[in-house]
């Protein structure tokens, strides 16, 4: 049994040494992956570093990261393996002066020096320490999940010229997803899952201060609280935590001590990638509020009128 | 693999589980209690496999069950695999666990905890509160507040309960009334607005600066709102403290989003039906653009096979097939927004508006027995919520006594727009068919669907509720291609992608 972690304070611990602060559910659910030599099924909306916890991941553990970037259409030869077969066409080219037996040639040309390892085949046959990060699961079709099963649940692949390779090592295993589509029972079954949502205020103000670390304390807490604000809009993309920081950095290269409503709305493209989102957040923010309306509780009960 | 438990806290746990099996050795008790959490899962409609079921078995195995936080992010991680079940399983593990809280979280934590909330609670079994007054209580709920002192807002939410929910053992009401009961006499947004004050006088915010007013503001309300869930899990504990563990968890379920019926939504659950719709419409037009793809082959293209044979000397080597231009449909949304259904058209109206980009041409009518068209401000703002506003204060949509009046709005409709719908429109009407006794003119439906490519209504009212009272769905049915029951999310995502589909 591989045993990474000693504890989940541990993993907590040390990911913080790698500038990733986790909450006791990201650590418990990493803990436990270790334990049970599970895969972990990380979702949530974009940019609250669920790659990055991949990479972290591998940081801490001095483990190198192989990353399968999946897309609509990925299929085996990309996912797995492939047979290199211009390399197997000239080993048969080559051949015609020994003359072989047909027995020898196809029982060497479908061996492992022609086989072209891809990510999932990569890990497996992998002798030193790796983590594997299936990004964006949920961008292949349904059918093509069933090629990451086999991998999930008895971390082997079953080539059929080759019979069934096994690692000698278990991973650890993160995929990603954004939830744009349901992912299958099959698949998540294999998975320990793992939600991943916008970080309160005080961890956000602590991500902030340890990823800009130029930054003062003060900022920190103003951006964050500010961030909390326009998450509180309705909006069709809420900034995320990559864009937090940048925002923060964004600050610190104005040379901005301080936020006020004018700095918010210089700088609000960074947070904010919808000009109908930056245009509502500019009207709530920078030029405040209509007189007499209350703001922010835009509740759909409080309104007299009818809709 | 050892257990990190002591046996009296295993004990505490099999006691709240309610268990009969007080014999068995340590780990099979827990796994005892395990089994009823599964079982309490699954009755609260959280679909826990075998195998889900097992891993959780091996995962406690690994973790102190004393850390609770980590205890539930185990469980979390192992048996639930979709987050809007996560409230649910939430609301589940905090009832299922919370008698032996005492034994899971930390006991000197808990101890301390008691000691000091005795002065407080003191005098519970002497009958009034004796020492402290509700206005003291007020002011130590407002120095809490102010300082974000999240343990002595639970002392004083659990005070608090004592005080003013007034439950009584075996008293069958719901939680509800409790909690409506405490926040009554709590006064959540008086204290906001004391805090505002308290906030201003000392110098907190600066003055005439909208901006650190707004975000004090915010940060108020999520103290505010902690509260509140202090309270409520106050309630809870007691509750379950009264009633057994299984009769709460049974009384405690609540819907999941997609299925939160839209003529009977709380406040709080419009805001998450708000949220969840965007991100519902997403993932929707990308699955069936994914699926529009990859269906795009279509007849063998005889004429371009004959001219692509010809490099290859004629055989016809690589057949040619002529690609189906996807049609998308146009749609006409004409919603009845009285009062009654009016949360349906407004959440119908934002999800087509979300969807738009699969048709190639949306337009839509409000009535209630007038009726207007709406387009225009769904085409001048980008903001669908904004929109939303401007339907509610300048659309016209009564013409005598602001009844619905399905029969003369659809004949308004038709005279004003009957040209206009082509073989490629399909019509979705929205609304309950409850005319008011008016005569239901069902006639015009017929004399749209002729030129429509297909008329459908949708209506949120439950199918058994159909043809009772002044509902006449089915005087109108008889000329609709379909008649969709249509109450929650779910149901409405799957008509608009089969509408999409064609």
């Amino acid at each position: 049994m591989a045993e990474r972690f000693e504890s989940v304070d541990a993993v907590i611990d040390g990911l913080r040494k790698v500038d990733y602060l986790a909450d006791a559910n990201i650590a418990g659910v990493v803990y436990l992956a270790d334990r049970l030599e599970k895969p972990v099924l990380v979702e949530g909306p974009a940019g609250v570093g669920k790659t990055q916890l991949a990479k972290s991941i591998a940081d801490l553990t001095g483990a190198r990261l192989i990353r399968l970037q999946c897309y609509e259409g990925l299929d085996e030869s990309k996912a797995l393996y492939e047979w290199n077969y211009k390399k197997q066409l000239l080993r048969i080219q080559s051949d015609r002066e020994h003359e072989a037996s047909w027995a020898e040639v196809e029982s060497d040309i479908f061996s492992e020096p022609f086989l072209l390892t891809r990510p999932l085949l990569e890990a497996i046959s992998a002798t030193d320490p790796v983590v594997l990060l299936i990004d964006e699961v949920d961008r292949i079709e349904i059918e093509t999940e069933a090629l990451l099963l086999e991998v999930l649940s008895d971390f082997q692949v079953s080539i059929p010229e080759l019979g069934t390779i096994s690692g000698e090592q278990r991973p650890i295993v993160i995929l990603t997803s954004n939830n744009t589509r349901e992912l299958s029972e099959a698949l998540k079954r294999r998975c320990l899952y793992l939600h991943v949502d916008y970080p309160d205020l005080e961890r956000e103000e602590e991500i902030v201060r340890v990823r800009v670390p130029e930054i003062d304390a003060e900022l920190a807490e103003q951006v964050a609280r500010v961030v909390r604000s326009i998450r509180q809009l309705e909006l069709k993309k809420a900034p995320s935590i990559s864009e937090t920081i940048d925002w923060a950095r964004t600050l610190l290269y104005l040379g901005r001590a301080e936020i006020s409503p004018e700095v918010i709305g210089e700088t609000l493209h960074v947070l904010l990638k919808y000009q109908s989102d930056i245009a509502r957040a500019r009207k709530e923010l920078v030029e405040g509020p209509p007189a007499g309306t209350p703001v922010g509780t835009g509740s759909p009960s409080a309104r007299t009128t009818r809709l | 693999m050892t257990l990190n438990v002591n046996p009296a806290k295993l004990r505490d746990a099999l006691a709240a589980g309610e268990r009969e099996s007080t014999k068995g050795s340590p780990p099979s008790s827990l796994l005892d209690v395990l089994q009823g959490f599964v079982h309490e899962l699954r009755a609260a409609g959280l679909p826990v496999s075998m195998t889900e079921n097992l891993d959780a078995m091996r995962a406690i195995e690994h973790v102190d069950i004393a850390d609770r936080a980590t205890f539930r992010a185990v469980l979390g991680a192992t048996l639930v695999k979709h987050h809007h079940h996560w409230r649910a399983f939430e609301t589940v593990f905090e009832v299922y666990f919370s008698l032996h809280s005492s034994g899971i979280e930390d006991e000197a934590d808990v101890e301390a905890e008691g000691a000091a909330s005795e002065s407080v609670r003191a005098p519970q079994g002497g009958g009034a509160m004796g020492d402290v007054s509700p206005e003291e209580l007020a002011e130590m709920l407002l120095a809490a507040l102010l300082a974000g002192d999240t343990d002595e807002l639970r002392r004083l939410a659990s005070a608090a309960v004592d005080r003013f929910a007034g439950m009584e053992p075996g008293r069958p009401v719901g939680g509800t009334y409790y909690l409506y009961r405490t926040l009554r006499q709590l006064d959540l947004e008086g204290l906001a607005a004391r805090m505002m004050g308290r906030a201003r006088e000392q110098g907190e915010i600066p003055e005439g600066d909208p901006l650190a007013e707004r975000l004090e503001r915010e940060e108020h309300e999520a103290r505010l709102r902690e509260l509140r869930e202090l309270v409520e899990a106050e309630i809870r504990r007691r509750l379950v403290a009264d009633r057994g563990t299984e009769a709460m968890a049974r009384t405690l379920r609540k819907p999941l989003p997609e299925d939160v019926d839209f003529m009977h939504a709380s406040r709080e659950e419009m805001l998450g039906l708000q949220r969840a719709i965007y991100p519902l419409t997403r993932a929707l037009a990308a699955r069936l653009a994914q699926r529009r793809r990859r269906r795009n082959r279509g007849h063998l293209d005889f004429r371009s096979t004959v001219r692509h044979s010809l490099s290859y000397g004629g055989v016809p080597a690589e057949p040619q097939f002529r690609h189906p231009r996807p049609s998308k449909p146009e749609i006409m949304v004409v919603a009845d927004i009285s009062g009654s259904v009016a949360s349906f058209a407004r959440f119908t109206l934002q999800f087509v508006y979300a969807m738009a980009s699969q048709f190639s041409k949306v337009r839509s009518w409000v009535f209630i027995d007038g009726i207007d068209e709406v387009t225009r401000f769904f085409q001048e703002a980008d903001d669908i919520a904004e929109a939303i506003l401007r339907v509610n204060t300048e659309a016209d949509v009564v013409w005598v006594d602001g009844h619905s009046d399905y029969g003369h709005a659809l004949e308004v409709f038709r005279d004003r727009h009957l040209m206009e719908v082509t073989p490629k429109t399909s019509i979705m009407l929205l609304g309950d068919a409850r005319n008011n006794y008016h005569a239901s003119q069902n006639t015009v439906l017929k004399e749209l669907r002729q030129r429509a490519r297909r008329v459908y209504w949708l209506n949120p009212e439950p199918r058994g509720y159909w043809d009772t009272g002044d509902s006449i769905v089915s005087e109108y049915g008889i000329y609709c291609d379909g008649v969709y029951e249509c109450r929650n999310l779910r149901q409405l995502e799957r008509f608009v992608a089969g509408v999409v589909e064609g």
